[in-house]
């Protein structure tokens, strides 16, 4: 259960960079257990980035994301301090919501 | 679609030098790198990988382990409820987790053993906090869809000595001997194929695939076989230890697999990581 | 461990009830997380039918749009995705795997100072053509490069 996220967001001159990293399966529905049973898919299909109390990224994503994701963002206007808040949602309703500050 | 090295390399051979000259600059800096850098030092496939790790490690899943590790290392568990950072000494002082991990394996005279991170660390949840020696043996290693709790302390106190320089004690007479039996297994032929570790790994330059074998019996060989363990194995997702490593190399040669946390893992550890001695370990790592 | 909240939240945002919300006027759209899930752009089979899902079309071939992949990937489950967009009010940046099985992978929209940039890591089944598509202005811009995927030796 490699279940928590990781925020990190360091502010470089006027740019902030916002990188994430996600726990979780991204099962694409097409792999099959040891069994020869089919994997039910499991996967974030929408993810939002919120600084400063603003969504700056809304992301709707696939199965062939990669398992425990990583994504980057860039963004202007942020200021040391302002809060960013990371949400999933997943296929089966499961969601995860975690923040940090920007260093 | 850039086999820049190949190419520049044909391109050399294509252009002699006499009319390089006379065709201006443009051909003359196409045709001077080869000259500079030898061209087999590393091709161009090599090059993509090494461009590819950096960029994976930049942010590596593994970091998800550690924080969990970290957890697992401070609360109270098990049967006796006590936290291992109150109660399990992992070489430098109980609760030390800075820089233990580049200082093992070492002799613990409590266990009477020489241990490596992993033995050590499954040796403090039976003995401190009363885990069942059965439970942790039945499932040591990770899947799709299990961590054991060793593998993200291991990871977790493996990351508390990023940046920090390997150094075995082998001036110790107990982790003396068991690198000198480690360098006997390394050399131990058997199995079907007749193989020993030294057959892939105890000279430069062999690759199975795309991927490099490390000769394990020099500094450099060893240094690139013992970083980035921990490793979070991009097939699958997972995360693995090196006693996983050690066991699968076994299997790979076609030996019995050893029993988790054996002597014969431990000396194998004991002697690679020796001889990465002085090297400044990264934390843990991305593989294949 | 979060167990218990988890299963609140589950329990709480369950897809359906939350349709049945949105149907009920309970709960207005711009309250949700995010966006309804674009099923027909993520489930199509091929690059065509993904492109039209996101309401592409056949987009303009841009040297602004820059697409940065390994032009051979270790490993075809954790392959590295840079986009970067210099093309003027780029609003959204979408990335498609040509021979995936489903050909979508992810599909970003920006506002509130966020650059027009995202890095993301992909799975690829084989070697194929990795697609970066842009909005701007209405319009779609779209770069492509190809990504070798190679077999694995014993796993380092």
């Amino acid at each position: 259960m490699a279940d928590p996220m990781k925020i990190r967001a360091q502010l470089k001159g006027d740019v902030t960079e916002i990188r994430v990293l996600m726990g979780h399966a991204m099962e694409t529905g097409q792999r099959k257990d040891a069994a020869g049973k089919t994997i039910p898919p499991l996967f974030i299909q929408s993810m939002t980035v919120e600084v400063g109390g603003k969504k700056v990224v809304d992301g709707q994503i696939g199965t062939s994301v990669s398992r425990n994701p990583v994504f980057g963002f860039k963004m202007k206007g942020a200021k040391v301090g302002d809060k960013v808040v990371v949400s999933w949602v997943d296929n089966k309703g499961d969601k995860r919501t975690d923040e940090a500050a920007v260093a | 679609m850039k086999y820049s090295i190949a190419v520049v390399a044909m391109l050399a051979l294509a252009v002699h030098p006499a009319s390089a000259q006379n065709k201006g600059t443009a051909a003359k800096k196409v045709a001077k790198p080869p000259a500079a850098a030898p061209v087999e030092e590393k091709d161009a496939a090599t090059l993509e990988f090494e461009k590819f790790r950096a960029m994976m490690e930049e942010t590596n899943p593994a970091e998800l382990f550690e924080a969990q590790g970290e957890e697992f290392w401070k609360n109270k568990r098990g049967h006796n409820n006590v936290s291992l950072a109150e109660s399990c000494d992992l070489g430098l002082g109980v609760g030390v987790v800075k820089g233990a991990y580049v200082q093992m394996p070492r002799y613990f005279a409590d266990a009477g053993k020489v241990m490596d991170v992993e033995r050590r660390i499954v040796w403090c949840m039976i003995n401190k906090q009363g885990f069942n020696e059965a439970d942790l043996m039945k499932r040591p290693f990770a899947s799709d869809s299990h961590t054991p709790e060793a593998t993200s302390l291991v990871t977790y106190v493996a990351g508390q000595s990023r940046d920090m320089k390997f150094a075995v004690p082998l001036k110790d007479p107990h982790v003396k001997d068991v690198y000198e039996i480690g360098k006997e297994v390394v050399n131990y032929r058997a199995g079907p194929y007749d193989f020993s570790c030294n057959t892939c790994h105890g000279t430069d330059g062999k690759r199975i695939r795309m991927q490099n074998l490390p000769n394990i019996s020099t500094h450099r060989g060893a240094t690139s076989a013992v970083m980035g363990w921990p490793g979070y194995r991009m097939t699958g997702g997972v995360m693995l230890t090196q006693q996983w490593r050690m066991g699968d190399c076994f299997r790979q040669q076609r030996f019995p697999q050893p029993k988790y946390l054996s002597d014969t893992v431990t000396s194998l550890l004991t002697y690679m990581t020796a001889n990465a001695n002085g090297a400044t370990y990264k934390g843990p790592g991305i593989k294949r | 461990m979060n167990t218990t909240r988890r299963t609140v939240l589950k329990s709480a945002t369950a897809s359906g009830v939350l349709a049945g919300l949105i149907a009920a006027g309970a709960l207005r759209p711009t309250q949700v997380l995010a966006a309804e899930w674009n099923k027909a752009a993520f489930e199509a089979h091929d690059t065509v039918g993904a492109l039209k899902g996101i309401g592409a079309g056949a987009p303009a071939d841009s040297k602004d749009l820059i697409l940065k992949v390994p032009d051979i990937a270790e490993n075809g489950a954790v392959v590295p995705v840079d986009v970067i967009s210099n093309i003027p009010n780029t609003t959204s940046i979408s990335i498609l795997v040509e021979k995936n099985p489903s050909p979508l992978s992810a599909s970003f929209d920006f506002a509130n100072g966020a650059l027009p940039e995202v890095s993301a890591r992909l799975k690829m089944g084989q070697t194929s053509l990795v697609k970066a598509v842009a909005k701007a202005d209405g319009k779609f811009y779209t770069a492509q490069k190809e990504v070798k995927v190679t077999v694995g030796g014993c796993g380092g």
